[in-house]
């Protein structure tokens, strides 16, 4: 039960990494993202397709995919999303559902239906024990960190700097902001950009723990949306503790019946928003 | 502009003593069908304080978002210091040098004080104002620096507000309704301090429902009604019958008697 709680947790640090960059760009922009699963599954592909040919150490990708998805981040919000936002919430949904579908049929043709992986040697096998039934692999040890420095960075980010208080201002009163200077589109495109190289850390990070394949990006979303929801919208350390607990009710699931294990997170979801629905940490609304 | 029928152009037509700063020609705006300006034009002198006044539904909050960028005139041209600005965004003009206390203070409710006066500086702008001579001026703020701007009183957050224009070192600061809301102790108190704040040169822009205090201030005002001007020029040409009258639209100045 303790390992199967540890594992959870472990697992709980992918989940933040896919439910991060959602969380943001609803705080501050209140976009729903329904293609922010097939951006990670995107990243893992690209890195698949670039590793072989510039042969470089898997880890190395890191440095190149994620700078490339803020870049894409920047300019998808400002070319599709942006013109959107005028139309309502609903245009802006269906066009990140078409984005979705496109995304995904697009890694349908190009890498076909088969499942990657992306290789990083040992590492993906290693672990150390902790006691003679709890092991820890250090892959998922290295992913939960790297949740953690990732939500503790952006919101260090978005409370002592400049940029982050714009980005703050504009989540609060887009026009008032536009009164100081600020161009709420470019700094919804900086927001963006961020949201995409977090999930796209985590779609490399899925990709070197386990496999993808085209068609899993809205799984992906799904519990992404879950993380959010259950933390309270526009939270990142509640998105964070939604993470982790998604992440626990998985492995317990795991642990109580293998079939178990896929169910048991949706019904902590379900729960969470049957008995809680503003979430654990909903963002003060001031008025 | 081709046509021109009302008074307020003739009066606006009166040689300039002063360098003008800003001068609105024909501008026309609608909300939907509503037409909200029907051809306002004005000039405002730099370094003093110009007042908008009219009741409610005149069009002065329509023609200070127009001015600042956050509203696109169907007709007309706003032009601040001899170029024209009509196509300009709001942050190019913030840049250029115009900035707005808007119309219920909008503070960024979810930011303390402090955060609220560093938005201001955003745009880096140099000039007089800096977040050192904002605290030296209302000390208040310095104690308080740390809290919710949403915790602030209705006169604080104006306070705030106004700051949070100034420190974007504006050449044109425009504030829409500035007595919105507030007890009459501390809009009076705001307009004391006005004085202070344009030791700079700095050009005041100011829409009031309160007559009397935006009159007692400013050099030149206009009186506006249904999108139109009724009245405008220097506040002492008027009586304060005609004023009212300019003000609710009456024909007949003598049949309006002892109303505030």
């Amino acid at each position: 039960m303790l390992n199967a709680i540890i594992q959870g947790i472990l697992l709980g640090g992918l989940v933040v990494l896919f439910a991060c960059g959602l969380s943001l760009l609803f705080g501050v922009m209140g976009v729903i993202n329904l293609a922010h699963g097939d951006i990670a599954v995107a990243a893992a592909y690209v890195a698949v397709a670039i590793v072989p040919v510039l042969h470089i150490p898997a880890i190395w990708i890191f440095a190149i995919v994620v700078p490339l998805f803020m870049v894409a981040g920047y300019i998808v919000q400002r070319l599709l999303i942006q013109p959107s936002l005028n139309s309502g919430p609903l245009t802006t949904l269906l066009v990140t559902f078409g984005l979705s579908v496109i995304i995904e049929n697009l890694l349908l043709e190009i890498f076909s239906a088969n499942s990657h992986s992306l290789a990083i040697g040992s590492l993906a096998s290693s672990a150390f024990k902790l006691s003679s039934q709890i092991s820890i692999a250090y892959l998922s040890l290295l992913i939960l960190v790297v949740s953690i420095v990732v939500v503790a960075g952006v919101q260090l980010g978005l409370y002592r700097t400049r940029t982050g208080r714009i980005i703050r201002a504009v989540a609060d009163d887009r026009e008032a902001a536009e009164l100081i200077g600020a161009d709420y589109r470019h700094i919804f495109g900086i927001a963006a950009g961020l949201a995409f190289g977090t999930v796209a850390l985590a779609g490399l990070s899925l990709a070197m723990y386990s496999q993808v394949d085209p068609s899993s990006g809205p799984d992906y979303l799904i519990f992404g949306f879950e993380a959010v929801v259950i933390g309270g919208l526009g939270s990142l350390w509640g998105t964070f503790a939604g993470g982790i607990v998604l992440g626990i009710a998985t492995t317990i699931g795991l642990f109580l019946s293998a079939n178990f294990g896929a169910l048991a997170p949706h019904i902590v979801f379900l729960l969470v928003l049957a008995l809680r629905p503003q979430g654990f940490f909903p963002k003060k609304v001031a008025v | 502009m081709g046509r021109r029928p009302n008074m307020a152009e003739v009066v606006a037509a009166e040689p300039a003593l002063s360098n003008q700063i800003l001068e609105v020609e024909g501008l026309c705006a609608h909300h939907g069908q509503l037409l909200a300006l029907d051809g306002v034009s004005f000039t405002v002198g730099e370094g003093s304080v110009f007042a908008v006044i009219g009741a409610n539904g005149a069009g002065k909050s329509t023609l200070m978002r127009s001015i600042a960028g956050l509203h696109r005139p169907s007709e007309g041209r706003v032009i601040f210091d001899g170029t024209d600005i009509t196509r300009l965004s709001t942050p190019q003009r913030v840049e250029l040098g115009i900035s707005l206390v808007p119309e219920g203070r909008r503070l960024f409710a979810s930011l303390s004080v402090e955060e609220n006066l560093l938005t201001g500086t955003y745009i880096r702008r140099s000039g007089h104002w800096t977040i050192e001579r904002v605290y030296e001026m209302f000390p208040w703020m310095w104690q308080r620096k740390n809290q919710r701007s949403s915790l602030l009183s209705g006169g604080e957050q104006q306070t705030v507000a106004i700051s949070r224009a100034l420190l974007a070192n504006p050449r044109l600061l425009l504030i829409d309704e500035l007595s919105l809301g507030l007890a009459p102790i501390v809009v009076r108190s705001i307009y004391g301090s006005l004085s202070k704040i344009m030791e700079g040169g700095l050009t005041v822009l100011i829409v009031e429902q309160d007559v009397n205090q935006a009159l007692s201030v400013a050099a030149k005002f206009q009186c506006m009604l249904e999108g139109r001007t009724t009245l405008s020029g220097k506040p002492a040409e008027f009586t304060p019958e005609e004023i009212e009258a300019a003000y609710f639209g009456l024909n007949s100045t003598s049949s309006i008697h002892g109303k505030d």
